[in-house]
């Protein structure tokens, strides 16, 4: 009799365990296949691509070794376009204090906080090349001819001052598109640290109120550990986007007059110049950064739990 | 005594007004552009030409709306837009859901490299890969149709499925090894205990993958440059050309491509925030 239970116990286990088999293959055939197909297969292809002389057609392939990575090292455009990097993460940086101190603020006692939180954050979900071109206007020197003056510099003559042609100047124009970038993902920003600042208890506001500490000591003590981890995070991921910024650039300015960066590179040389083989090395390097990066924030993140 | 109660008061009033003060700064920041496009699109050629970019319209130039919305292929860009964001969400719920049971819940060797591979795969810049995928989107001769990014909207989105599992950690286990064990399939129980319980994340990935595939530019403007394919990026960028000097046309259709993203918002700002604020932290 026991042992008849036991053989059904197992029988019914085996059913399941093959029964979950049998989900486990189901439910991730599909998954698997285009991960495969369209992740990894090209991701190997990348590899071996970056080390071949190759076009999109892949006609005449020669292997040329370290070649191309010595390209992209040793082209000043590339470079410059690296540096271009520089102006978005300092930029980030800034939207990150500034989103900080916004958020701050929403969180004291204001009215209609939730309504500035909106407006602020509204930007964010705007699509992208509608803000590029919101912007590409927004900046505008007119030509007196067929365009006039845009926002600023209407606003900039209204003062008294002379028109500039923002977008045309280098560096300048850099430090215009950074404004549009901060402009359209403060709100992200914004929203993430209200979100962390109110999951702190109300219990150790009233606490420290009781105790008489002062605004900036509520700020040190009490919201800026509370919110430590999501900082951080916020500021690695800084770095990636910095790095892999294309959308903003590419429609405002076209990459002209010094404001390229290397994913606009990187694309350019694959579907313009036809250059797989390169544009596959500098996809490399680029992921070479991002695995540093990630490196680095697992080991921040790590030692600050 | 009763002058510190005073000056403390004084403090707070001129506090309270430096507060106000940034926001309503930091509001007018965010809507002067904004304004600026909302008037431009009422105005005709040489009205947009010759007044100042803030004077209000003389007469409502609707004209401008017909152009981007039928010359302007705005019209035809919501609709593309909308057929491949309901088709690729319901099927990143589909194999995300599906792909986070499995990996989540059995301790099988396939499901770990599964789950490996998709951390790995999270750490892909996902616009420079386009270099070799294209090949084979080529390849497979889905290079100008919907389905190319359909399927890497669905096939590539690792962080839904992160949620997803995130989320699963934290529900117990006990709910669906009772219902194994009194002999329902693993299917029924993924489709009447998991999906109802996923809910919540279901919600949060829904938020990321709508806002991000709305305001996809790359994807569409590589797979689908036919004119026919356009969505409202591709659509809008290609104002640029005919329309390079006709700021009021352009004004309208992105005042077009705002309002459907306005009443989104405006309906479901609090699932938007809360959506995003899990999304990120599960990073």
């Amino acid at each position: 009799m026991k042992s008849q239970n036991n053989l059904l116990q197992k029988n019914k286990l085996g059913r399941i365990r093959s029964q979950q088999l049998l989900t486990v293959i189901l439910f991730l055939l599909v998954p698997s296949i285009l991960l495969f197909v369209f992740t990894y297969i090209p991701a190997l292809n990348m590899v071996r691509y970056s080390f071949e002389n190759r076009d999109q057609f892949g006609q005449n392939v020669t292997f040329c070794g370290l070649d191309n990575y010595k390209t992209v090292f040793t082209t000043p455009e590339y470079f410059a376009s690296l540096k271009n990097s520089v102006y978005y993460l300092v930029g980030s940086f800034i939207q990150l204090g500034l989103a900080l101190f916004l958020a701050t603020i929403l969180c004291s006692k204001i009215r209609g906080a939730n309504f500035f939180k909106g407006a602020l954050f509204f930007p964010y979900m705007i699509n992208t090349v509608a803000v590029a071109l919101i912007f590409r206007r927004f900046f505008q020197r007119g030509d007196g001819v067929t365009n006039t003056d845009g926002t600023l510099n209407t606003i900039i003559t209204l003062f008294g001052g002379d028109p500039i042609k923002f977008l045309s100047t280098e560096g300048l124009a850099n430090i215009c598109l950074v404004f549009v970038s901060i402009w359209r993902y403060i709100g992200l920003d914004l929203v993430m640290f209200i979100g962390a600042i109110q999951s702190i208890s109300p219990d150790i506001y009233e606490a420290a109120d009781l105790d008489g500490a002062n605004r900036f000591q509520v700020f040190r003590y009490i919201i800026a550990p509370g919110i430590r981890p999501i900082i951080l995070l916020q500021m690695i991921l800084a770095v990636k986007g910095a790095i892999s910024v294309y959308e903003i650039p590419y429609i405002i300015t076209g990459g002209k007059f010094d404001t390229s960066t290397f994913v606009i590179q990187t694309t350019e040389t694959a579907f313009k110049y036809q250059k797989v083989g390169l544009a596959a090395a500098m996809t490399m390097v680029l992921f070479l950064i991002i695995i540093i990066v990630t490196i680095v924030q697992k080991l921040v993140l790590k030692e600050d739990k | 005594m009763d002058t510190t109660y005073n000056n403390g008061k004084a403090k707070r009033t001129v506090f309270t007004f430096l507060k106000y003060a940034v926001l309503v700064i930091a509001c007018l920041v965010v809507f002067i552009p904004l304004v600026v496009v909302f008037l431009g699109s009422f105005k005709n050629n040489t009205e947009f030409l010759s007044s100042n970019v803030f004077a209000l319209p003389q007469k409502l130039e609707w004209n401008n709306y017909k152009t981007a919305f039928m010359d302007g292929n705005v019209l035809l860009g919501l609709k593309n837009t909308g057929i491949i964001l309901v088709i690729s969400c319901i099927g990143t719920i589909i194999t995300g859901t599906m792909t986070a049971y499995v990996v989540q819940r059995f301790n099988t060797l396939f499901g770990k490299i599964m789950k490996g591979a998709f951390l790995v795969a999270t750490l892909f810049p996902n616009i420079a890969m386009q270099v070799t995928v294209y090949r084979i989107m080529n390849s497979f001769h889905l290079v100008g149709h919907m389905a190319a990014p359909i399927i890497l909207y669905i096939g590539t989105d690792i962080i839904s499925i992160y949620i997803f599992i995130q989320f699963l950690n934290n529900i117990s286990y006990s709910l669906d090894e009772s219902a194994i064990m009194d002999g329902a399939s693993y299917f029924t129980v993924y489709l009447k205990i998991i999906l109802p319980l996923l809910k919540p994340a279901i919600a949060t990935v829904l938020t990321i993958k709508m806002i991000s595939i709305y305001n996809d530019f790359y994807t569409p403007q590589l797979y689908m440059p036919s004119e026919k394919l356009a969505v409202v990026s591709t659509a809008l960028y290609r104002f640029i050309g005919p329309y390079g000097a006709k700021w009021e046309i352009i004004f309208a259709g992105i005042v077009i491509c705002i309002i459907p993203t306005l009443i989104i918002f405006l309906c479901l700002q609090k699932q938007i925030y809360a959506g995003l604020v899990n999304g990120s932290v599960k990073e």
